[in-house]
């Protein structure tokens, strides 16, 4: 499988900061890395982890079993995900989440037909401080109240969105 | 580090040494501490959390299976809040399980079971709809349960660490979490049914013996496997009379619990459809059901006759049959029918090991010896393939004790995964062993366990090299049965008597081998007992009386002219000798009818011919044997308590006569056993049967299977 120069140098780093016969520690980076580049963690990307890692493909399958951030199936180019733990729960998440869904017509971990966004029902990403909190793919929306979440998936449609914490 | 740690539990003033459990301490002072995911020589998971004790000075309650013992410690297992955590952490594990312990194979010896009624509450205080998940087959040996799965990762780690197979392995997480095999829906390994047999609960269970009754209502008969010759100890669950499964539960014998689909699943082959089950008589060119009165009668006639016209006779001996057996069939051959001409299919170079070795009994390696020696070398052998316990009892050396391994192979190998394994073509062993020769002289001692492409004077220059590592060295001759050494150790050979004396002292002079019975043309009667030689060769002596013992209708049964029904080693008493010398006892499971024991088919022969061939019963001749068979003095007391002793080699050279090139391996895999094999509808059912070795180009990967047709039996033969 390969990959691009930027990633193969990323591997070579990742494979090189853990003691010999430590390199399974690599599983997690690599996947999520990858999964950047490729969309969706494939077999053959399983395969291939497995085996630069020395470990077999099961063990890997185990970890993506575990870890909700790593997806088998291609996502949005917007990943949108809306936090209902205890924090923003009491905040109203669950409206906003009910609200997602309805607004967009996703459910959790579905995809939009344009292939422009997807939601998902996440636990906590520690920015209760400022819950209700929605992620989208790496940067967070603090606060979000159903306006600005309409104003925010509007913002993705009209490719107006800033990355800009708001 | 101190030597020793001083610490208390319950009250009890203790010591241990460093790194001790407290779980491990406590068992020790007879403290029992409950557990699930804890397993002795199993990497510590500490996932199950029924383990928690008190220990002074710790706020939170401590889990006992990882915390070793540390000076002056205080641990407390019987306050009120441990007993609190215990019946929490069961009303935990029952959120989700289903408690169909009355349908449930592993109700009556489940862990869950005890320990809800040791420790746990008659109620709980979940109200929510528990998940179900319906069962999976995963293979024709293996299903999963996963809502009765209390998620301990026992299952996991025998197979990766235990078996070095990983097929094993979780997916997805918290109450979804559930055990997956490796290829998705189904498992592709070794099939062997070690993870149904260490599940704590009834989550993982087997197709051999689920539903079919409850551990209560069966007999527990220990016994040996009857396919391979590494002699794994096996408990037979009888009812009715019938085999209903075989395990290891106990941990006794050499193969601790241990056990491949043969021994766990293989004895299928006993009541198979095509079993025989009366004497076969040829009239009018067919085989016809006659009396055993008739066909003894046919055979006694027959062989009295030939004997009085001086007539040439041949015998040719099992792999199976029992130590006991053995001896009286040789007896019978040398005196009543004073023939030379005996044999069996040998599958290692015994005879020539022992020879060169020149009684120096310290240098055989006894099956505990794999798992203690500091280093081991093997040559010319797919362990896991051919040796699957020797295989699994040098990873356990290698994974418990740090012991070495070495591998000289023709192709690779299993133990490439955590050995020094060269690549050697057949012949050129002896150029990498030279390049090795440094290493294994660092070595404090060595164990050399070698295939049978190692024979004749190859074998003389493997104990010079060994002798001239400096360091004691003990070797083992790989054979491929479950009585392949007592054959040969109880004189099946046409130049040496039990315990590899000279023909001559018996008066004879030495006689025909395997491949010179066959190939004979004058011949006027075979004997053929528990073997298969014409599924490859037909017999050149076309006249020739044949005389067939066996389970099954074989190539060489369906020559005969009389078939003998007999019994397999599950329906028998008696001893066998497994691949190292260590001799274990066998006792009667299933009661079948209609086959009779080849020891009592020798001695009835032997009543009808009129001839006195001594003792009859297997107590009787096993002290025969112990009287007069060089090297099988054994503690009678170790084997009838279902214990190993391992046989003495002879003290003098021996007299061999014979050439090293009737040793053939009989080419098993995993999934093949010979004749029984053929037989066992389990092992043909695996996805992976009849596997492959890397050395034999005679078994190809993957042939169409399904059907018992499929011959990997005996193919040199
Ligand atoms: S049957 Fe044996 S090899 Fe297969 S998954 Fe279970 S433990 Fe592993
Ligand atoms: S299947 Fe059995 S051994 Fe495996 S994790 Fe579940 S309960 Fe433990
Ligand atoms: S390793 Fe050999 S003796 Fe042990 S269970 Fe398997 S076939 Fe039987
Ligand atoms: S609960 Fe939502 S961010 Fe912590
Ligand atoms: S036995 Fe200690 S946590 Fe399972």
């Amino acid at each position: 499988m390969t990959f691009s120069p930027e990633l193969e140098a990323r591997f070579a780093k990742l494979l090189n900061s853990y003691p010999p016969g430590r390199q399974r520690s690599a599983v997690v980076p690599m996947l999520l890395y990858a999964q950047d580049e490729i969309g969706c963690v494939t077999q053959e990307l399983v395969e291939e982890v497995a085996h630069r890692c020395g470990v077999t493909a099961l063990q890997v399958d185990e970890v993506i079993g575990y870890y909700s951030m790593l997806h088998r199936k291609p996502l949005g180019k917007y990943h949108v995900q809306i936090c209902t733990n205890i924090a923003c729960q009491a905040v109203g998440a669950e409206d906003l989440w009910a609200h997602a869904c309805k607004n967009l017509q996703l459910g959790n971990k579905e995809v939009s037909p344009d292939g422009l966004i997807s939601l998902e029902e996440v636990e906590c990403i520690g920015a209760c401080a400022w819950a209700p909190a929605i992620q989208i793919n790496y940067d967070f929306h603090h606060q979000v109240t159903p306006e600005k979440f309409d104003r925010l998936m509007q913002a993705l449609a009209d490719r107006t969105y800033s990355a800009r914490p708001s | 580090m101190a030597e020793v740690i001083n610490f208390t539990i319950d009250g009890q003033k203790l010591q241990a040494a460093p790194g001790t459990l407290v779980i491990n301490a406590a068992k020790q002072a007879g403290i029992s501490i409950p557990s699930f995911c804890y397993y002795d020589n199993l990497a510590l998971q500490a996932a199950c959390r029924m383990c928690l004790v008190e220990v002074e000075k710790t706020p939170k309650l401590q889990v006992a299976c990882t915390l070793p013992v540390a000076e002056g410690m205080v641990v407390h297992t019987d306050t009120p809040q441990v007993h609190q955590a215990r019946k929490s952490m069961v009303e935990f594990l029952l959120t989700n399980h289903p408690l169909d312990c009355p349908v449930c194979d592993k109700g009556g010896e489940c862990e869950l079971q005890d320990m809800a009624f040791r420790y746990g509450a008659g109620f709980s205080r979940f109200r929510e709809a528990k998940i179900h998940v319906d069962e999976k087959q995963w293979s024709p040996v293996v299903y999963y349960d996963a809502p009765r799965c209390i998620l301990c990762y026992r299952c996991v780690r025998i197979c990766g660490e235990g078996l070095g197979v990983s097929a094993l392995g979780i997916g997805n997480r918290g109450a979804m979490a559930e055990i997956v095999p490796n290829r998705g829906d189904h498992l592709e390994c070794d099939e062997c049914g070690a993870c149904i047999d260490i599940c704590p609960v009834g989550a993982l269970t087997s197709g051999a013996y689920r539903y079919k009754t409850r551990p209560w209502e069966m007999e527990h008969v220990g016994t040996v496997c009857t396919h391979c010759s590494n002699g794994c100890k096996t408990t037979l669950g009888v009812r009715n009379g019938r085999i209903i499964r075989a395990n290891n539960r106990d941990r006794s014998g050499v193969n601790g619990e241990f056990l491949c689909i043969k021994g766990r699943y293989g004895f299928d082959f006993y009541d198979h459809p095509d079993r025989l089950t009366t004497p076969l008589v040829r009239q009018g060119g067919e085989l016809k059901p006659v009396s055993w009165a008739q066909a003894l009668a046919v055979v006694a006639k027959r062989f009295t006759e030939i004997r009085a016209r001086n007539g040439k006779f041949a015998v040719i001996g099992s792999n199976h049959t029992t130590n006991e057996e053995n001896y009286q069939l040789q007896k019978f051959a040398r005196q009543v029918l004073r023939t030379s001409n005996i044999d069996h299919h040998r599958t290692g170079d015994v005879a020539t090991l022992l020879d060169a070795l020149q009684g120096r009994a310290s240098a055989l390696a006894s099956t505990a010896d794999l798992v203690n020696a500091k280093a081991a070398l093997v040559i010319d052998s797919d362990l896991a393939q051919e040796q699957p316990l020797l295989a699994f009892s040098l990873r356990f050396n290698w994974r418990i004790n740090q012991g070495h391994v070495y591998a000289v192979t023709p192709g690779p190998v299993r133990e490439d995964n955590y050995a020094t394994t060269v690549r050697a073509e057949p012949g050129r062993e002896f150029e990498q062993l030279q390049l090795l020769k440094d290493r294994l002289a660092a070595e404090p001692e060595l164990v050399i366990l070698f295939g049978a492409a190692i024979k004749g004077e190859d074998i003389r220059r493997l104990v010079a090299f060994g002798d001239s590592l400096g360091i004691p060295v003990k070797y083992v001759a790989l054979v491929d049965y479950s009585n392949s050494r007592g054959a040969s150790d109880m004189g099946l050979l046409p130049d040496l008597l039990p315990g590899y004396r000279p023909v001559s002292e018996a008066g004879l002079e030495p006689g025909l081998d395997y491949d010179q019975i066959l190939a004979a043309t004058d011949l006027n009667a075979l004997w053929v007992v528990g073997a298969n030689p014409l599924s490859r060769q037909p017999l050149a002596s076309q006249d020739a009386f044949v005389v067939v013992q066996d389970l099954f209708l074989t190539e060489t049964a369906q020559r005969a002219d009389v078939v003998l029904p007999a019994f397999c080693a599950y329906e028998k008493n008696g001893t066998v000798t497994n691949v190292c010398g260590d001799v274990q006892k066998l006792t009667r499971g299933p009661k079948t009818m209609g086959p009779k024991p080849d020891l009592d088919i020798i001695a009835l022969l032997a009543k009808e011919m009129r001839e006195d061939l001594g003792p009859t019963k297997v107590a009787d001749v096993f002290a025969e044997i112990r009287n007069r068979v060089h090297g099988y003095n054994l503690p009678l007391v170790v084997i009838e308590s279902g214990g190993a002793a391992q046989a003495v080699p002879p003290n003098d050279r021996i007299q061999i006569q014979s050439r090293p090139e009737v040793v053939r391996s009989a080419g098993n895999t995993l999934y093949t056993s010979g004749t029984l094999g053929r037989y066992s509808p389990m092992l043909n059912s695996v996805l992976e049967a009849p596997g492959a070795l890397y050395h034999d180009p005679h078994i190809a990967p993957f042939v169409a299977k399904g059907s018992v047709q499929v011959d990997t039996t005996e193919k040199y033969g």
